[in-house]
């Protein structure tokens, strides 16, 4: 126990834990959005997060940057930043639908029972996390270093990076984005529609597959967003690093109430925060297993989460 | 609409084998387990006139040491006969067995080697029934707050405790020793015949032949456990838990003693690891293994004890068996490498068009069946 170290760095502690935090909230959302319309644990959902870090590291490969290169000027930067945004999303929200395609509609239309999906879930992300490992030798890669992290500002004696603030801007700007869409759209009315009594939806007209898929591909889309976040401020990926943060990704959406999206970032963020306090606690080697403790504690004490499961409910 | 199409039952082996004499079945199951415990000899093979070397032969494995490998498929074999009582007969889905399987491993170690800060040295054969009692002990207290949960929750939690002793485990400088590990844990008691022990450290059949004979009285164990009380209310909860609670099975004890029980198993085959290896550390109980126990309990057939056993001995034994086969047609086939990525592969296309498994236990076949046709009425709906 380092008292002494928790409350001399608590600032910091909080600005790292509330960055970690604003990735784990964004990978949440892919768990909470598809745990809230088919009572399903993507399970798979961290290895759509592991794909988007490669492909987004691929895409900058092939823009010409690599871990030597200096970090580019605004306009190449952007671009680079962008590149790789839109190549992540796509590749992971491509790769969140193959598995609903491949491992969970089929399932489905057999009825089979829920056990079995979650079976299907575990073999379609170790498949994934396999092939890339064995396609990628089982080698970490290092990131091209595309912005230097500089202090902007200090609150309380603690920097602010800038690396920081654009982490936690981006996770604002996906947020409102998904809320606003789930909440105003037709398609997230649809969503909201399935979420609350899949069987009533289809009979008002909603196509309960379409609104599946739509739902795999937002979480796809966040997770992708939440990758290329991650190589910016941790500038290294591997074939098996989804599974930590998926674990705790979910272990954030259940903080924060399972099916619930506002509840999916209030969970990432307080996981995150917890955890770096953990840290300054009894010391970094511990951190992982503070999330796990805080993982299990809630399931079994309070599995409904902070703001309790509501995707159907009017606050989404 | 092949589905609304129900096949006529052929008899099958099963049915054979059942019509057969009683005295037939015995000798057959004991020429089978006779088989099984002369697999690993090499005369077994020179007598039967095959070649010996580096050239392949039936069933053996070329590439690794194939008393080694059978230890190892008896290892998964027992633990899937053990994680079968609770995802097969119980329904309960637990990712973390494997952590039983550490908490056993661990506490022979502890309590036998000499460089345990515990100091008690103990021979192996008294801190065996102390490691089940551990694990045991420890399927209760998991058991206890989470067996309220239900499906995935509980898969989840699961897998979050076996991580959690993993990590604990790996950092824990104290008593655990963390990377380091602890080594010199004992071996099994026993001289043999020239005066050397028994179990030592190059031979592995010794080991094989423990564990094939602890695995034959587990299964005889369990097979009444399974016709008794218990494992009807076991079935009973794996249909459908609240009808079983309405008809007065107190669910929650029995879905705790298919923790226990289940744990016991996994502790007891974690015992026998850790007089084998000698050394282990927090490296020896990945996740990956977890699923691969898992894996096996599905592939084989849930709910099943053949299934568990046929299954067990698949995830492991056929991959190193392929390895052989690849020299011998000239491919070098590393399925050690691929073998998650296959498994993954078997567990999803199994769970889509034979979720009973290679060795159904009947009643859950029927079970599958039954949802099936539940769901064909949907299938006609234009949007599908």
């Amino acid at each position: 126990m380092n008292f002494d170290e928790l409350v001399g760095n608590f600032p910091a502690l909080t600005i790292t834990g509330l960055e970690q935090g604003a990735i784990y909230a964004l990978v949440a959302l892919g768990y909470t959005l598809v745990y809230g319309v088919l009572r399903l644990i993507n399970f798979a959902h961290s290895e759509v997060f592991m794909v988007g870090t490669f492909t987004a590291l691929w895409t900058w490969e092939a823009l010409g940057y690599n871990q030597n290169s200096p970090s580019p000027a605004f306009g190449p930067l952007l671009l680079a930043l962008l590149a790789g945004l839109a190549v992540a999303a796509i590749a992971s929200a491509a790769t969140a639908v193959t598995v609903e395609l491949v491992a969970y509609r089929p399932l489905r239309r057999r009825n089979a029972p829920p056990l079995a999906f979650l079976i299907t879930a575990i073999g379609a992300s170790f498949v994934l996390a396999e092939s890339f490992g064995i396609g990628t030798a089982r080698a970490p890669f290092g990131m091209p270093t595309l912005i230097k992290s500089e202090t902007v500002f200090t609150v309380f004696g603690a920097g602010v990076t800038n690396v920081q603030l654009l982490i936690l801007g981006v996770t604002l700007v996906m947020m409102v984005g998904l809320d606003q869409f789930v909440n105003r759209s037709r398609l997230g009315r649809g969503i909201r529609a399935v979420a609350q009594d899949a069987d009533t939806a289809a009979l008002m007209g909603v196509n309960k597959n379409r609104v599946i898929l739509l739902v795999f591909v937002l979480g796809g889309i966040m997770a992708g967003v939440a990758a290329l976040l991650w190589n910016v401020r941790y500038g290294y990926t591997k074939f098996n690093i989804g599974f930590l943060i998926g674990l705790k990704a979910f272990a954030a959406a259940v903080l924060g109430g399972i099916g619930n999206l506002r509840g999916a970032l209030l969970g990432g963020l307080l996981l995150g925060v917890a955890e770096n306090y953990a840290a300054g606690l009894f010391g970094g080697d511990w951190k992982d297993f503070t999330g796990f403790v805080l993982l299990v504690v809630l399931l079994m004490f309070r599995p409904t989460g902070l703001l309790g499961e509501s995707l159907g409910r009017a606050r989404a | 609409m092949t589905a609304t199409v129900e096949k006529q039952r052929t008899p099958g082996f099963k049915d054979r084998w059942a019509s057969m004499p009683k005295q037939f079945r015995w000798a057959a199951l004991a020429a089978l387990v006779v088989f099984l415990y002369i697999l690993p000899n090499r005369w077994f093979y020179e007598y039967l006139g095959f070649p010996i070397g580096s050239e392949y032969f039936a069933l053996y494995t070329t590439r690794s040491d194939f008393a080694a490998v059978l230890f190892d498929t008896a290892v998964f074999v027992l633990l899937a006969v053990g994680l079968n009582v609770v995802v097969g007969f119980t329904g309960l889905l637990d990712l973390g067995y494997f952590g039983f399987y550490a908490v056993g491993a661990y506490t022979v170690a502890l309590l036998t080697s000499p460089e345990s800060r515990l100091g008690t040295n103990w021979p192996w054969l008294a801190a065996v029934p102390v490691a089940i009692a551990v694990t045991m002990i420890s399927g209760v207290i998991l058991g206890g707050p989470t067996l309220r949960l239900r499906g995935d929750y509980l898969a989840i939690v699961t897998l979050g405790f076996a991580e959690m002793i993993r990590l604990y485990a790996a950092r824990n400088e104290g008593v655990l020793q963390g990377q380091r590990g602890i080594p010199e844990v004992a071996h099994p008691p026993g001289t043999g015949s020239d005066g050397k022990p028994l179990f030592g450290v190059v031979d592995s059949k010794p080991y094989y032949w423990l564990i094939l004979t602890l695995i034959i009285v587990v299964i005889f164990l369990m097979r009444n456990l399974v016709n008794s009380r218990v494992g009807r209310a076991w079935v009973a909860i794996r249909e459908d838990e609240d009808a079983a609670e309405i008809m007065g099975v107190p669910t929650f004890k029995y879905k705790l003693w298919a923790f226990a029980i289940g744990a016991a198993v996994g502790g007891l085959t974690g015992a026998v690891f850790a007089g084998k290896q000698t050394f282990i550390n927090s490296d020896s109980f990945v996740l990956e293994s977890s699923i691969l126990v898992l894996a096996a309990v599905i592939l084989g057939g849930a709910g099943n004890i053949k299934g568990a056993i046929v299954g067990g001995a698949i995830t492991w034994y056929l991959p190193e068996w392929l390895r052989g086969v690849g020299d011998l047609i000239g491919v070098e086939f590393d399925a050690a490498e691929y073998r998650i990525l296959i498994f993954g592969l078997v567990v999803i296309v199994m769970m889509i068009f034979r979720p009973q498994g290679i060795v159904p236990n009947r009643r859950r076949a029927a079970e599958f069946a039954d949802r099936r046709k539940e769901a064909v009425p949907q299938e006609t709906v234009p949007n599908e």
